[in-house]
């Protein structure tokens, strides 16, 4: 196992801007930093499990039902996520709602095990695992902070826009809605894409 | 183990029934465990919004909240014995919203109309729009208004913004962009009530 395997899915091969996938849950749950975090937290269990899981029977899995195999180990993998979140994390699961349950549908986890964890042996599968959800995990935080900031003035709830800034309080300041909205996560997420891209374009072309 | 066995179809088919097996047992075991605490999470949530209906936030639900009727209908009831010694009633609500169910408790006065607070929540209204309802912001100004107008029942309007504004004591303002979320509390609140007065009256057959 070398570094790259870990490294370069933090950044250069980064799943949301570069790879282009898990991009829809990166713009629903990035209104707030908190549950961004634990999203981040939840997906790069999964990944980071399923691959290993996944590598370890690798050479036993029967190929006409390999997808239905991959699927089920992820499946079971959310379900338990999403159980004890309800059972320790009642809030954050409440906010969260379906999309720890879309967890499953997140193109990176399919995607990492179809194109690593069945070709590679258990460990740097899970080393590959953890560091694609690290990578979407930097993505969706990135994210998160602008919005949270311009879009509510907080970080992780805490007030960081004082509160006689605002119109409200005879202030000058208004947060701006547009933030709050998925159209903003697009637009941030786009921007993203352009930086991450932007260096190795210029050696590609 | 060789490539042509593991396409076999007894190999596929076993390795199929096998690994639901281990799946389903798994996943069975360990929402067995994590059930109580789950279902104590929802009690507690409930009991804090009942809590906020009557402006008592973070306070012990046993302490405020000592009696619960239930009516022949199977109506619920929550009756709430404030500091002073007044009393509240507290009618949970449910209705739905634009994506997903809406509901909440309304607490009354003892008169039976002029509402004392509420509380709301919803479980997929758009954040920064219908998801606004379950905020205090939205809530507040419900306190003090009545269910009534010269003794008949009108239930509550939830207005939409820019038409002036709420001014009688049967409205309350509405929010920008949650046009429908704002029409369900609204259809929540009257629905639900007239349930309860139904039942009132043939509990006691006076109107």
């Amino acid at each position: 196992m070398n570094k790259r395997t870990f490294l370069d899915p933090l950044f250069r091969s980064s799943p949301v801007p570069v790879l282009a996938l898990g991009i829809c849950s990166a713009l629903a749950v990035t209104v707030k930093l908190e549950p961004a975090l634990v999203m981040a937290l939840a997906v790069t269990l999964v990944t980071g499990f399923s691959e290993l899981l996944l590598s370890l029977i690798r050479n036993t899995i029967p190929n006409r039902i390999r997808i239905i195999v991959q699927l089920m180990v992820v499946a079971t993998l959310v379900i338990l996520v999403d159980q004890v979140l309800k059972a320790f994390a009642w809030e954050i699961s409440k906010q969260l709602s379906v999309f720890v349950g879309l967890i499953i549908t997140n193109c990176i986890i399919m995607g990492r095990i179809e194109a690593f964890a069945l070709n590679n042996k258990p460990l740097p599968a899970f080393m590959d695992g953890i560091a694609n959800g690290l990578g979407y995990g930097i993505v969706l935080v990135v994210v998160a902070v602008v919005r949270e900031l311009l879009g509510s003035g907080t970080l992780m709830g805490y007030r960081i826009v004082p509160e006689h800034w605002y119109v409200s309080q005879g202030g000058f300041y208004e947060n701006n809605g547009l933030f709050i909205l998925p159209p903003m996560a697009l637009i941030l997420v786009g921007l993203l894409v352009w930086i991450y891209n932007a260096k190795q374009a210029k050696s590609v072309w | 183990m060789d490539k042509k066995k593991r396409n076999g179809d007894l190999y596929t088919f076993l390795y199929a029934a096998i690994m639901v097996t281990i799946t389903a047992a798994l996943l069975a075991f360990v929402s067995q465990i994590l059930k109580p605490r789950q279902e104590a999470n929802k009690q507690v949530e409930m009991q804090q919004s009942i809590l906020r209906a009557v402006h008592l936030a973070d306070r012990s639900y046993e302490q405020y909240i000592k009696d619960t009727v239930v009516g022949v209908q199977r109506l619920p009831l929550y009756i709430c014995t404030l500091d002073d010694g007044s009393r509240k009633f507290i009618i949970p609500l449910s209705g739905k919203g634009l994506w997903g169910p809406l509901w909440g408790y309304l607490a009354l006065d003892d008169n039976g109309q002029t509402i004392y607070g509420v509380d709301f929540d919803h479980e997929a209204e758009t954040p920064g729009l219908g998801a606004e309802v379950s905020r205090a912001e939205f809530s507040a100004p419900f306190r003090g208004k009545s269910l009534y107008r010269d003794s008949t029942f009108v239930s509550i309007s939830v207005l939409q913004p820019g038409k002036g504004g709420a001014r009688t004591i049967n409205q309350v303002d509405g929010i920008s962009g949650g046009t429908i979320t704002s029409r369900g509390i609204e259809n929540m609140i009257r629905e639900t009530i007239e349930l309860y007065i139904k039942e009132a009256y043939e509990q006691t057959h006076l109107p």
